[in-house]
């Protein structure tokens, strides 16, 4: 069964040079798509990756980033809504890449749908009452 | 048939108003017509949520022991510069000052993260606020530094008093240029990349009362979600500019200026705001009560977005150069689907004032007067309307040393 997920990646320092991520494509035959990469003052890896493959592979997979030391969280928990914040203008509606953010046409309520979320952070400035937040 | 708010008055204090949103008369007067609507609805309600950003507060911190004057000296708020050009203790913080220590947009586009907007949210919060501050020193007043935590119930008067809100129509801002830009009406993404546009439309307070008829200064309304006044026709209050057959103008033109007693308001309803590399501002609530007077003013109050246009400018270069050139016009109802053709391209709308706060406020104040809580109030004078002759004013530069 084919899966696709978004993770988040957080290599220790000990892990930075390594070529984790070849290994992951190659031992485990999974697409991916770098979606955010960087490396911090602390010299602790970031990567945001979206991976596709076989269910059993995708497991295997995340296994390996395990057992190497990876920490592994799911994406649509770096990315939130201050639901106290936000006012439902919209302003982020035209910002997201990716489309997370959806008008319902006849309240025009703002519903913030963090599966589409890719974690650019595009939003989170351009949110006038600054309710998008993120959490890296 | 005619009413005089005398009349609606009564039937609002026996609980036997009716009351709707300026969303809901608009399936009445369909339904039953004009003059039905007139003679059954008593009130109108409308209502905006929108950044604006000539709003701020004038505030009475109370004399200190020995005397400060801080008037004529300088002020701060959480670290936001205050305006101290008035009596010794009185101050006035606006909506878009920013700490001195502020990099602005040397940091392009600055996030402008906290300003006057957020202090005058956080004191409506009831939050504690650090005043600091330096004076000259007086014979009467001779104390020359001042720190300390000021809270908006401990102070003698905090008075929102916004001089320019709720404007009739604003514009569409859209970007021609090849790159992003920041404005007041939030980034704009390059080659027609988005359209923003702010106003609540239908419910919006000026596009009900188009010429106004019914509203002035006195009227009583919800501000910032306790009460407040119009105070005074808004700067740039431009009733000149060109209408439609219905009355609803074309472009920016009719504004209010606001007052009331920020200690009974909502920190909800007065939220400090952040345009990237803009600057600070606030979005404020402002509900307005139309009393339906006759068949006229019902049939004002049933404005549908399809029925109001605003004009579609580029904000890359037209707008900063102040330039007359508009690149068309666009109907709410249109905006508000979400997108838009604009030189033969598909262009995505967004708004920055928000639909859902509107019908919000427009209700909280249909729920305010059905329960007889707030009654309307008759005019001090009119707001100058199209005969008045008033007209926006740019200013021409007369150079110095020219």
């Amino acid at each position: 069964m084919p899966v696709s997920r978004r993770i988040v990646l957080h290599f220790p320092r000990r892990l930075v040079d390594r070529p984790i991520v070849y290994r992951l494509i190659k031992d485990y035959d999974l697409e991916f798509n770098i979606l955010k990469a960087s490396v911090t003052p602390e010299e602790e890896g970031l990567m945001v990756l979206e991976l596709k493959g076989d269910q059993k592979d995708y497991d295997q997979g995340i296994n390996y980033l395990n057992e190497a030391g990876v920490q592994i969280q799911a994406l649509s928990q770096n990315v939130t809504r201050n639901e106290i914040r936000c006012t439902h203008c919209g302003a982020c509606i035209t910002i997201c890449p990716t489309a997370a953010f959806e008008l319902d046409k006849k309240t025009r309520v703002v519903a913030f749908d963090n599966d589409k979320c890719i974690a650019c952070g595009l939003c989170i400035k351009s949110c006038p009452p600054r309710a998008m937040e993120l959490h890296f | 048939m005619a009413k005089t708010i005398a009349e609606i008055n009564d039937r609002i204090s026996k609980g036997q108003a009716v009351v709707v949103t300026a969303e809901e008369i608009i399936d009445i007067v369909t339904e039953k017509g004009a003059e039905e609507a007139a003679r059954e609805v008593d009130v109108v309600t409308t209502g905006t949520f929108g950044p604006m950003c000539s709003s701020g507060a004038f505030l009475n911190v109370g004399h200190t022991k020995p005397r400060i004057k801080l008037g004529g000296g300088e002020v701060y708020l959480n670290d936001v510069p205050a305006y101290t050009g008035i009596a010794a203790v009185d101050l006035f913080i606006g909506a878009t000052a920013v700490p001195d220590d502020d990099p602005r947009n040397k940091a392009y586009p600055g996030d402008f993260n906290y300003g006057g907007g957020h202090v005058i949210e956080e004191l409506v919060a009831g939050n504690d606020i650090r005043l600091t501050a330096r004076a000259y020193g007086t014979d009467c007043y001779p104390r020359r530094r001042l720190e300390t935590w000021i809270n908006i119930a401990d102070i003698n008067e905090a008075t929102l008093f916004n001089i320019r809100n709720a404007y009739q129509n604003y514009n569409v801002a859209v970007n021609l240029s090849d790159r992003t830009i920041y404005t007041y009406m939030g980034v704009l993404k390059p080659h027609l990349g988005n359209a923003n546009y702010s106003t609540s439309g239908q419910l919006s307070p000026l596009f009900n009362d188009p010429l106004y008829k019914t509203l002035g200064i006195g009227t009583k309304i919800l501000l910032g979600g306790g009460i407040g006044y119009i105070a005074w026709h808004g700067t740039q209050h431009n009733p000149a500019a060109p209408r439609l057959d219905n009355d609803v103008p074309r472009r920016p033109a009719g504004t209010l200026a606001v007052i009331g007693d920020l200690k009974q308001m909502k920190p909800e309803w007065l939220r400090g705001t952040s345009m990237l590399g803009y600057g600070t501002t606030i979005t404020v609530c402002i509900g307005v009560p139309i009393p339906i007077l006759n068949e006229e003013i019902v049939r004002y109050t049933a404005v549908r977005d399809r029925d109001i246009v605003a004009a579609i400018v580029d904000y890359s270069d037209v707008y900063p150069q102040g330039k007359p050139d508009v690149l068309g016009e666009i109907d709410y109802a249109s905006l508000k689907s979400g997108q838009i053709t604009v030189q033969g391209q598909e262009v995505p709308t967004a708004s920055l004032s928000s639909y859902p706060k509107a019908v919000e406020i427009a209700n909280l104040l249909k729920k305010w007067i059905k329960a007889g809580e707030f009654l309307l109030t008759e005019p001090v004078a009119p707001l100058p309307g199209v005969e008045s002759g008033i007209r926006f004013k740019n200013l021409e530069d007369r150079p110095i040393n020219g």
